[in-house]
């Protein structure tokens, strides 16, 4: 389906490592570190998810903390597993969300990663990703006795309703209301339109290193997304995430003037759905490099980029209730095959390779659905992985090993 | 006495173990429109004013086999179970659901049911999650004015003021029964078969709304007028708290084990009769506030602790001697709370069990033993 002649000419060079890693990986340190310290310099710490509007936080300069990142490093550093047992001890079912049930073992226990994440002033949910995070969000409000403050997003079946967009709207006044109250002070207007301003830069940065993988050879894959992805989540709306994803594009930017292939040899162009797989991110890429198959994209890096044709930067509080609301897992099947199609378009991809993940209900249920409809009206294959983001008791590797080998074969 | 009281049970009992047939019989002989539907926060009301039979799905009987290709099998019964029975033709009575926001899974069967299931009717009614705002408030309201319209719509019907305000003193005639089966039971736990009371409540979840009410006054009436007297009894008290009871023998076994069941904190037990419509306000708007403060479910926000200290409250009142947790596998708004509750009961030193169901309940012998033991240990 795609012309890969020429990629497999100049496919030789190494692709060595992505240089701006130790920078993003030193800016983490630095912002854990502020926020383990935020009482020290007097300074608010409060809990968001990952999907939630955080620019009013940073605009009142309280330091967000994301309990879904935490969950992703635990995830990574493989402690998953022994986590998410303290938690079914405490009475937690085995099937909820591993990255609820692993953050929620951390905080009763100081475990993990990083000793826990520093405790919240306040909690701020957002139930655009799922309906876990409000249930998730009750538990840490009654763990660490704060306030809690609930942005509810209604699902979009088909098109956004008039009555859901006036509830949002007026829900971001009392978000804002909420906030004034926890910070003894005002919003600063001005302030709050600098942090749109430089959230939609960030964004607009991020999504122009996504889209370089449109290139063949690509220079990038879902699995560097994975990685880089962190400070969109953690500091979005600030200047910091956008010097880096300047600094990140320049090198992008420089890998396609060398022709360098992040998968040496090139040959399929994958996208892949759903969350990580945490604890074998490497394992996979290298199973998939294996194959000379390259993951172009994934829908969930690109999730939060993905509302930018929504937001207005110049009245960012009122088209962030439209945005927030429309992120890709608040909206309809027959809505994300739309993206699906532009996606697969855009990185030109022979396959889908979605992640069945047990932790994520809203993610993942459907996914059979959208399989059938990818195949029937693009004509493109796709392998499911049954497995778990965090709890590796679920990955199967020999199982997958074999899937993912036939499905190769049928490219 | 007895006959009445036997009669009228032996009705529900029926419609309860055979809902499909009723369904059907409905939409056959009265040529009404059935509208199926999930979730206590259905809009029932607005179904029934338009003149259609909302009629409860409570999962499957059958095995899973039709769903297994749309739904992972991390996914409740309840919603795999409906699928099942609307793909294999089960449901062919419906015109069609209405879908309130539940959870994720009901959220995600929505769309799977609307590309797959081929029901002419489709309605999404996107309520709240939070209740304890005054935006939520408002927004509660709107989303039932709009699903009146959209009822309007697809029936084909103008749905008057009048209409909802009778639908509601029908709802609220239903509602003030329920309660006083409850209040009858807690008085009397032995007043009826032990399983009757949730043979009822499924019952009414599929029946024509006038006919339900009745038969319940009838049987309030039966039962007031001459039930014995409740004897002194050391026998355990019993309050049932999860989803959906779709296993009412669960509360035979459990009386032959030594304990009745008296209350619940159940989609389909007293989560559905709490809560009467004022009927002075303006019949939306009345709704709308029921819903607001009704007994709350899981997958609403009312406050951190609402949950907590209603069901403290309710085993307080009923004098309980023991919650058995009753969950659907899979079902995460409850097994978040699970944790939460049980410690908050436990301070109390109030038992707890929990009691996981995937399809079908444990084999009857197992079920025995571990409610034996549990009823020796209150
Ligand atoms: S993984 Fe899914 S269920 Fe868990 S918090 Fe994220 S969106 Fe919610
Ligand atoms: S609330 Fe629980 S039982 Fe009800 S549909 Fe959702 S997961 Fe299933």
């Amino acid at each position: 389906m795609s012309d890969h002649s020429k990629v497999n000419a100049d496919a030789g060079k190494d692709p060595g490592k992505i240089r701006s890693v130790s920078r993003l990986k030193e800016i983490m340190t630095h912002y854990y570190i502020d926020a383990k310290t935020a009482r020290d310099n007097s300074k608010k710490v409060a809990w968001i998810t990952s999907g939630g509007p955080v620019e009013p936080l940073i605009a009142m300069d309280v330091i967000p903390v994301y309990p879904e990142n935490h969950g992703a490093m635990v995830g990574a550093s493989k402690m998953g597993v022994d986590l998410c047992r303290q938690a079914e001890v405490m009475g937690y079912s085995p099937d909820l969300c591993s990255y609820a049930r692993a953050d929620i073992a951390c905080a009763v226990t100081q475990g993990g990663p990083i000793g826990g994440l520093p405790e919240p002033d306040f909690l701020v949910c957002c139930n655009n990703i799922c309906g876990t995070v409000l249930k998730w969000y009750e538990v840490a409000a009654r763990h660490f006795k704060v306030p809690l403050f609930i942005l509810d997003t209604p699902f979009i079946h088909g098109e956004m309703t008039e009555e859901a967009r006036r509830y949002v709207m007026s829900q971001v006044e009392e978000y804002i209301g909420f906030l004034e109250k926890q910070c003894g002070r005002k919003m600063d207007y001005d302030r709050m339109d600098e942090v749109g301003r430089l959230s939609v830069e960030g964004l607009r940065l991020w999504q122009a290193v996504l889209d370089t993988a449109a290139h063949k050879p690509s220079p990038i894959t879902a699995f560097d997304a994975f990685f880089h992805l962190a400070l969109i989540v953690t500091l979005r709306g600030t200047q910091v995430a956008v010097d880096y994803y300047k600094e990140l594009l320049d090198e992008m930017h420089e890998r396609l003037e060398q022709g360098i292939a992040v998968v040496p040899g090139e040959k399929y162009r994958l996208l892949w759905d759903n969350l990580p797989v945490w604890y074998r991110t490497n394992w996979l890429s290298e199973k998939f490099a294996s194959h000379h198959a390259c993951l172009v994209a994934d829908t969930y890096t690109s999730a939060w980029s993905g509302i930018l044709p929504l937001i207005d930067e110049n009245r960012f509080l009122e088209s962030m209730s439209v945005s927030y609301s429309s992120v890709y897992i608040n909206i309809s099947h027959d809505r994300m095959i739309d993206k699906l199609r532009e996606m697969i378009e855009k990185y030109d991809a022979d396959g889908l390779v979605m992640h069945s993940n047990r932790s994520c209900k809203p993610y993942s249920l459907g996914q059979y659905d959208l399989q059938k409809m990818v195949m029937d009206q693009l004509g493109i294959p796709s392998l499911i992985i049954e497995a778990d983001m965090v709890d590796e008791r679920h990955f199967a590797e020999s199982q997958i090993e074999t899937r993912i080998d036939a499905f190769m074969e049928t490219l | 006495m007895m006959n009445q009281y036997l009669e009228t049970l032996d009705i529900f009992r029926g419609i309860s173990e055979n809902p499909y047939e009723y369904g059907k019989s409905i939409k056959e002989v009265a040529g009404k429109p059935v509208i199926g539907y999930f979730c206590t926060y259905a809009p029932e009301e607005l179904i029934h004013a338009a003149g259609a039979l909302p009629f409860r799905i409570l999962g499957t009987t059958g095995a899973i086999e039709r769903a297994e290709s749309h739904l992972q099998s991390y996914c409740c019964a309840l919603v795999r179970g409906g699928l099942e029975d609307a793909l294999t033709g089960r449901l062919g009575f419906l015109d069609g659901a209405v879908f309130p926001h539940t959870c994720d899974s009901i959220q995600r069967l929505s769309d799977i049911w609307r590309l797959n299931a081929g029901f002419g009717i489709h309605i999404d009614a996107v309520l709240p999650v939070k209740l304890n705002a005054p935006s939520a408030h408002k927004y509660m309201a709107d989303v039932l004015h709009k699903a009146v319209r959209d009822l309007e719509h697809a029936l084909g019907k103008t749905i008057t003021e009048e209409a909802i305000a009778a639908s509601v003193s029908v709802y609220n005639r239903m509602r003030r029964s329920l309660l006083s089966l409850y209040s009858m039971i807690d008085r009397n736990p032995g007043v009826m078969a032990p399983d009757a009371m949730y043979h009822i409540l499924r019952a009414v979840m599929v029946m024509e709304r006038e006919d339900a009410a009745s038969r319940l006054e009838a049987l309030v009436r039966v039962l007031e007028e001459n039930a014995a007297p409740a004897e002194k009894s050391d026998r355990k008290r019993i309050l049932l708290a999860g989803g959906i009871c779709s296993h009412p023998d669960i509360c035979r076994i459990l009386h032959e084990s030594g304990a009745d069941v008296v209350s619940d904190d159940l989609c389909t037990g007293l989560r559905y009769a709490d809560g009467l419509i004022d009927e002075t306000e303006r019949p939306v708007e009345a709704l709308a506030k029921r819903n607001l403060g009704r007994m709350v479910c899981p997958a609403k926000h009312l406050s951190v602790t609402a949950r907590g200290e209603n069901l403290f409250a309710e085993v307080t009142r009923k004098r309980v001697d023991g919650v058995i947790f009753l969950q659907l596998k899979f079902c995460d708004p409850h097994a978040f709370d699970y944790p939460y509750l049980k410690d908050r009961l436990h301070r109390e030193n109030v038992a707890s069990m929990l009691l996981e169901i995937d399809q079908q309940p444990p084999p009857e012998g197992q079920l025995r033993t571990r409610f034996e033991t549990f009823v020796e240990m209150l």
